[in-house]
């Protein structure tokens, strides 16, 4: 019976959503002409270039014109992180017992993952460092770096990503990002305004503010995704 | 353009194929799996529709960081979906 | 099949048709299934398939991704939405989070009730 009534209800949305997508046809040019800024995406398109030199749009557009967005996402991924640490809390006593992995992994997974964890960092440092030339930034740098962690944590029984550690590159990373904008509402009168000097296109050194910022976010990220995979592996198992 | 017509169709079957099995498999670390290879093949379409971006981070937390999550969560509870078969799958 | 409308059609049915199923997939998920894991893996399956439909839409067809690179510069006319997928790279990242905090409320309710399926939680206290 009930699921006759959820197989109608999904026939039901499909029907709607195919009525909504017919009328919008694939592929189609819903910009128009860039330089006569009829919709936000034309203006975005024709004034990145000249006004923050930023080659990637995707990344002027995440940092500057919606920077404030970021921000709130930042803090978004810090509540999780603080909300997994609450949820799945431990006693100080229970420490010492953590049994991350059960059994220690086989020599060729620790050798190959101290191998690959320094090549895996610096691949995610270069993502977030060109954040403003290539596409990446931030966000899949912090990932990447996330995931070389991920690696150590569970090849080596004793690895430990320092809380300490963590919460501090966490927050420099947040301070970082708040004053520069606060820097722009003193001086230019509006957040995160790109109060530094432009620089030239498609140069490493580019774009004024925005490469600092990708640069802390992804910092920020790093350390918070692999804060909640540590909290995560970190569960006492089962009996 | 006719390459383009073959790999969105092919790639358009695996990924509802994948979904389908995803949600029908009783064994929950098989049917995460699925969940990854879902991501795998959006970060592929994300690729070929020019967002590279998305495709970036679709690989980077789709692939990898989602499906680690939910491996950890199916450790620490049980892998059949049902729960009433014998456990002998839960040990890995 | 050299048809060039119907080459064009096939392309618009296969993504905007694959997200609408992926949708539905998920959420026949979410609604029938008894398994807390299972409905999470439904959620993320309707959050692939939002993310499909987000970029599909910002797509123009023979455009090119939207970053400047030398000698092209000139070429703002010639890019696909960049707004979109602004959008979805945040939408990513959040989705990440709240299934990070999803499945640690499921890893909570199993340690207590010792059942991960909502069928067999008798009694509403934690």
């Amino acid at each position: 019976m009930r699921k006759v009534f959820v197989i109608i209800l999904l026939i039901l949305v499909g029907y709607f959503l195919t009525n909504t997508f017919s009328l919008i046809t694939f592929g189609e040019n819903r910009i128009g002409n860039t330089s006569e800024e009829k919709n936000v995406a034309a203006y975005y398109l024709n004034n990145t270039k000249e006004k923050t030199s930023v080659a990637n749009v995707v990344t002027a557009i995440v940092v500057n014109y919606r920077g404030f967005d970021t921000l709130g996402e930042v803090t978004v991924l810090f509540l999780a992180t603080t909300g997994l640490g609450s949820i799945l809390f431990r006693r100080k006593e229970d420490e010492d017992q953590i049994e991350r992995i059960s059994k220690p992994s086989s020599s060729l997974v620790q050798t190959g993952s101290r191998i690959l964890f320094p090549l895996i960092a610096l691949l995610g440092i270069y993502v977030f460092i060109h954040g403003h030339l290539t596409p990446g930034g931030g966000f899949q740098g912090g990932a990447i770096i996330a995931t070389g962690f991920l690696l150590m944590l569970i090849s080596y029984k004793n690895f430990k990503a320092g809380h300490t550690m963590l919460i501090w590159v966490e927050s420099l990373a947040g301070i970082t990002f708040v004053t520069i904008g606060l820097w722009g509402l003193l001086t230019s009168g509006s957040f995160l305004e790109n109060t530094l000097p432009g620089g030239e296109l498609n140069n490493l050194i580019s774009g004024g503010i925005i490469p600092i910022i990708y640069i802390a976010v992804g910092f920020k990220v790093a350390a918070e995704l692999t804060g909640v995979l540590d909290i995560l592996l970190n569960i006492k198992p089962k009996k | 353009m006719i390459v383009y017509v073959i790999i969105f169709s092919i790639l358009s079957i695996l990924l509802i194929a994948s979904a389908i099995y995803a949600v029908v498999q009783k064994d929950l670390l098989i049917a995460v799996i699925s969940t990854g290879v879902i991501s795998l093949i959006l970060s592929v379409f994300f690729y070929l529709m020019h967002a590279p971006d998305v495709a970036l981070t679709e690989a980077a937390i789709g692939i990898a960081l989602t499906t680690i999550i939910f491996v950890i969560t199916i450790r620490n509870t049980t892998r059949n979906e049902d729960e009433s078969i014998d456990n002998n799958l839960d040990k890995f | 099949m050299y048809n060039l409308e119907l080459q064009n059609n096939l392309i618009t049915t296969s993504v905007y048709g694959s997200a609408i199923a992926l949708i539905l997939i998920g959420l026949y998920a979410v609604l029938v299934k008894k398994n807390l894991i299972k409905i999470v893996i439904g959620l993320s399956i309707i959050d692939a398939g939002i993310h499909l439909l987000f970029v599909a839409i910002g797509y123009i067809k023979g455009f090119t991704a939207p970053i400047f690179s030398p000698g092209s510069e000139n070429l703002a006319n010639k890019m696909v939405d960049p707004v979109p997928q602004a959008l979805v790279l945040t939408a990513i990242v959040i989705g990440f989070a709240t299934t990070a905090v999803a499945l640690s409320l499921v890893i909570r309710l199993y340690k207590h009730h010792n059942t991960a399926r909502i069928d067999q939680i008798k009694s509403l206290k934690w």
